[in-house]
């Protein structure tokens, strides 16, 4: 089955929903993919049921705040269609994709890829057993159906994520063991130096990490600074984790549950897959898609907004969502271009307000050395499950890049697509090689980007070929 | 290796490696240089079928002589390269099909050639009990099978290294010249002058022919994979179909290997090839119309890999005919997987030797080029 729309935006986060508000506000005929049951994307999932719950007014103001946004979303013409796999995008625009077994092709003037973010991985030994997760996939619980760790859990990372879910968890009526802050001293110090800037130009961002930190000191929450070198130790799962402290004493603690977070990063699979040129944020210590200041890519008719675009939190998400939406109207003949720039003029003003806490937030929550280059003996590919050492090893011959040391080792051949070992791999190498990790690249992008069956692939087939 | 090279191999796939190891352990001081890295191209996308079965008649001699090294290929290059030899079939899934096999087995039988069998229903479903039973009758090569082609690689770089070959990845050929008894090849690191030149150049190779005055006009193919993830044992020969694109394996890491020759697109020029998912689904479904049980097996990746193809599809394989101690070893259009280890000696045979006894008089070059130019 083969479809054409003005605009086709896969993600219906706080960008995606936004974007299409904005272009149905212009007349254009709008689909709206995702992947998820409902709209609202990470920051705001399943915020339809939640919100209205007890349990979902306690996740906090900035989620209740998306209830606003989906019913916005609903209600503005664009067609929707949750519960949707894009497995490939190509230039043309045109998308593939599956929806409760049918799989179809969409033809799009436009393209707007608004799909977020991932966490970071945190490769460290141990970090297969059960029982280590991530914050983001912990939280993903919380929200949609409400499930609080019948166990106290450990919190290791950096940066906002494990604070809101520390002080979500503990609203919620959930038990924190320890929270193990691995914020590197020297990003603190660096970071410290933005701090006034950021109080001046965003004191509500801000105070929001302050409240979240006191909340933890008040439920008295044990808080360690400066870990690191954490491992996980079990049999069949997590029995234990060891840490090192800022004296560079290890210690060891019984755990049964261990949820990591250093950060995130864009979701570069969909561009990567249309051949959009990247550039390297070095702030971030990521990939992102190469943008103009209307969010094209390299690739005419082909945009992103969100943090997909750049890490830049959910207010900024929408706003840029806005802008791309008025640049497509433009660009299918809806405004002119002056009547797009005008109109763009307010976003781009809330636009700046919102990123101005970024560069403290950036400098602080870095992801520490470790996490990008973890010790030998940690698996660096957890689906083939190859090791750091192993990786190292393939140095010996010439100078590889990732996409040799793919076909030698087999990392990033698993299911996860080297979405969880593609930094790793490229950290490796380039420490190794003394490169830097733009000039090695990651894995070139092999298609599907999200898992298809045999049998969703061959139902493409039109060709009636009866036996 | 601190002798000056006498001899240039250009193209690090399995063809370029095979003819460096050959060359080497004759006596030969052997630089290999590579554009990208070894494997890059068709070695390293390829489905490493080793096949001996419906070859075209012209390269039947030489497949067989190299479906006899497959089977020590481990002593051959002290290392092992994931061969095994559990069978090809084309199966026929109607009677109408059938009837082409038997046409094929007799052309093979009045040719004296014994390595094809045609098998019943039962038989073949004895050796493939996974498959649909609607399937009618099947052309086998027993020893037939298929490789891994990331290990066979890194066997053929140890085995060729050991040998004494230098190896320079990251490494172009831009040009070459003719300067006295030697050939000058500029490449993107240092000028190398050489007497002999080979050129397994694969999907480039019509253009290093080009250098050295050879017009031998190339196509392209841009032959598209699917691996899923990993499975529990499904079968163990290599299964293609009669009309249909498809060529179905289970690695031994357990993936589902298929192929088939369905066609994505490439460009010579950057290197870079792209799948179409409407060609692809036409393997899947073929794949899923044969083995009903994998519809729910998820895909891990697909991609297509750059190779040459000739007018005939059979390799270029011979000395240049206009410019002297110029091999040529390319245009397997599509199967050049299982010939790895008997064209290196080949060509080994064709520089040391200035001749061979393999039968190659099929593949010479001069049948695809430019008439004037061959004059
Ligand atoms: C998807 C696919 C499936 C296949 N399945 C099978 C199968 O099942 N069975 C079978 O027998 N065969 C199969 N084949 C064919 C087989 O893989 C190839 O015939 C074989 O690998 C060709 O090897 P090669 O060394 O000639 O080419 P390549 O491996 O392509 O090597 C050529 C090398 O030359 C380099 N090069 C080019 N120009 C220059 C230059 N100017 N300077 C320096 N270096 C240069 C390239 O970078 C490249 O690495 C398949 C091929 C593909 C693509």
């Amino acid at each position: 089955m083969s479809r054409n729309v003005d605009l086709l935006i896969i993600g219906a986060g706080p960008a995606g929903m936004s974007a299409a508000v904005t272009a149905r506000r212009h007349g254009l005929d709008v689909l709206v993919v995702d992947e998820q049951p409902a709209p609202g994307g990470q920051i705001w999932r399943n915020v339809e049921t939640m919100a209205a719950t007890a349990r979902g007014r306690l996740l906090g103001a900035a989620y209740a705040e998306g209830a606003g946004a989906v019913t916005r979303f609903r209600a503005s013409g664009a067609a929707y269609e949750p519960g949707t796999q894009v497995w490939q995008v190509e230039p043309g625009p045109r998308a593939y994709m599956t929806r409760q077994g049918a799989t179809s092709l969409v033809e799009a003037r436009c393209l707007l890829l608004a799909t977020g973010a991932q966490e970071r991985p945190v490769p460290f030994e141990g970090w297969t057993l059960p029982g280590v997760l991530t914050v983001g996939a912990a939280q993903i619980l919380l929200k949609s159906s409400g499930q609080i760790p019948d166990v106290p859990v450990w919190i290791a990372g950096n940066g906002p994520l494990p604070l809101l879910y520390a002080t979500q968890l503990l609203k919620v009526g959930g038990r924190i063991a320890g929270f193990l802050d691995t914020t590197p001293p020297d990003r603190r110090r660096a970071a410290s130096r933005m701090f006034p800037g950021a109080v001046l130009g965003a004191p509500g961002d801000i105070a929001k990490g302050l409240v979240w930190m006191a909340t933890l000191r008040r439920a008295g929450v044990k808080i360690v600074r400066g870990v690191t070198d954490i491992e996980a130790i079990g049999g069949q799962a997590i029995e234990r984790i060891r840490y090192r402290i800022a004296s560079g004493d290890d210690v060891t603690v019984p755990a049964q549950t261990l949820l990591v977070h250093e950060g995130i990063v864009p979701t570069i699979h969909p561009t990567l897959a249309l051949g959009c040129a990247h550039r390297w944020d070095a702030a971030q210590i990521c990939f992102a898609p190469q943008l103009d200041e209307w969010g094209e890519t390299s690739q005419q008719d082909i945009f992103v907004a969100g943090d997909g675009a750049g890490i830049g939190g959910a207010t900024a998400a929408g706003l840029r969502g806005e802008i791309v939406a008025i640049r497509i109207a433009a660009r299918l003949g809806r405004l002119s271009e002056g009547q797009a720039a005008a109109s763009a003029r307010p976003a781009r003003g809330k636009l700046r307000r919102a990123l101005i806490s970024r560069p403290f937030l950036d400098a602080l929550c870095g992801p520490r050395h470790a996490v990008l280059v973890p010790n030998d003996r940690t698996l660096a590919c957890r689906c083939e499950e190859v090791t750091v050492s192993e990786i190292r090893a393939q140095v010996a011959y010439g100078r590889p890049g990732p996409n040799q040391v793919k076909a030698f080792t087999r990392a990033g051949m698993g299911p996860c697509q080297g979405r969880q070992c593609a930094y790793t791999v490229a950290s490796i190498l380039a420490e190794a090689e003394g490169r830097a990790v733009p000039d090695l690249g990651l894995y070139r992008a092999r298609p599907p980007f999200k898992p298809l069956t045999i049998g969703e692939l061959a139902a493409l087939d039109e060709t009636s070929e009866a036996a | 290796m601190n002798a000056p090279p006498d001899t240039l191999v250009i193209g690090g796939g399995l063809h370029g490696l095979s003819a460096a190891l050959n060359l080497a352990r004759a006596g030969r001081h052997v630089t290999l240089v590579e554009r990208s890295w070894l494997g890059r191209h068709a070695s390293g996308a390829t489905a490493a079928g080793v096949r001996t079965l419906n070859r075209d008649p012209a390269e039947i001699p030489i497949s067989l002589e190299s479906m006899e090294m497959w089977r020590r290929i481990e002593r051959i290059v002290g290392g092992d390269c994931g061969f095994h030899a559990d069978g090809q079939l084309n199966v026929a899934e109607r009677q109408g099909d059938v009837a082409k096999l038997e046409r094929r087995l007799a052309a093979m039988r009045r040719a004296g050639y014994t390595h094809e069998e045609l098998i019943g229903r039962d038989e073949l479903l004895r050796l493939v009990p996974a498959l649909s039973p609607h399937c009618a009758a099947a052309l086998v090569a027993r020893n037939d099978g298929a490789a891994d082609p990331h290990k066979t690689l890194t066997a053929f770089r140890r085995a060729a290294e050991a040998a004494g070959v230098a190896i320079l990845e990251g490494t172009s050929v831009r040009a070459v010249e003719r300067k006295g008894e030697n050939w000058v090849v500029r490449t993107s690191a240092r000028d190398i002058a050489v007497p002999v030149i080979v050129n397994a150049a694969g999907a480039w190779a019509g253009r290093v022919a080009a250098m050295v005055g050879d017009d031998i006009p190339l196509g392209v193919k841009a032959s598209m994979m699917i691996v899923t993830e990993r499975i529990a044992p499904l079968l163990k020969p290599v299964v293609s179909v009669v009309g249909r694109p498809l060529s179905f394996k289970q690695s031994g890491q357990g993936t589902l290997v298929i192929g088939g020759g369905l066609q994505g697109s490439a460009d010579i020029d950057t290197q870079r090839s792209t799948v179409n998912f409407r060609e692809l689904a036409k393997g899947a479904r073929a794949a899923h119309d044969l083995f009903p049980a994998i519809g729910p097996v998820r895909i891990v990746r697909t991609w297509a890999g750059i190779e040459a193809k000739t007018d005939d599809l059979l390799p270029v394989i011979g000395a240049s005919p206009n410019a002297p101690g110029v091999f040529h070893a390319f245009g397997y259009s599509g199967h050049g997987f299982q010939l790895v280890p008997v064209v290196g000696a080949i060509v080994a045979d064709l520089v040391v030797r200035g001749g061979t006894n393999r039968n190659i008089a099929g593949l010479a070059p001069e049948r695809l080029m430019n008439r004037q130019e061959a004059a």
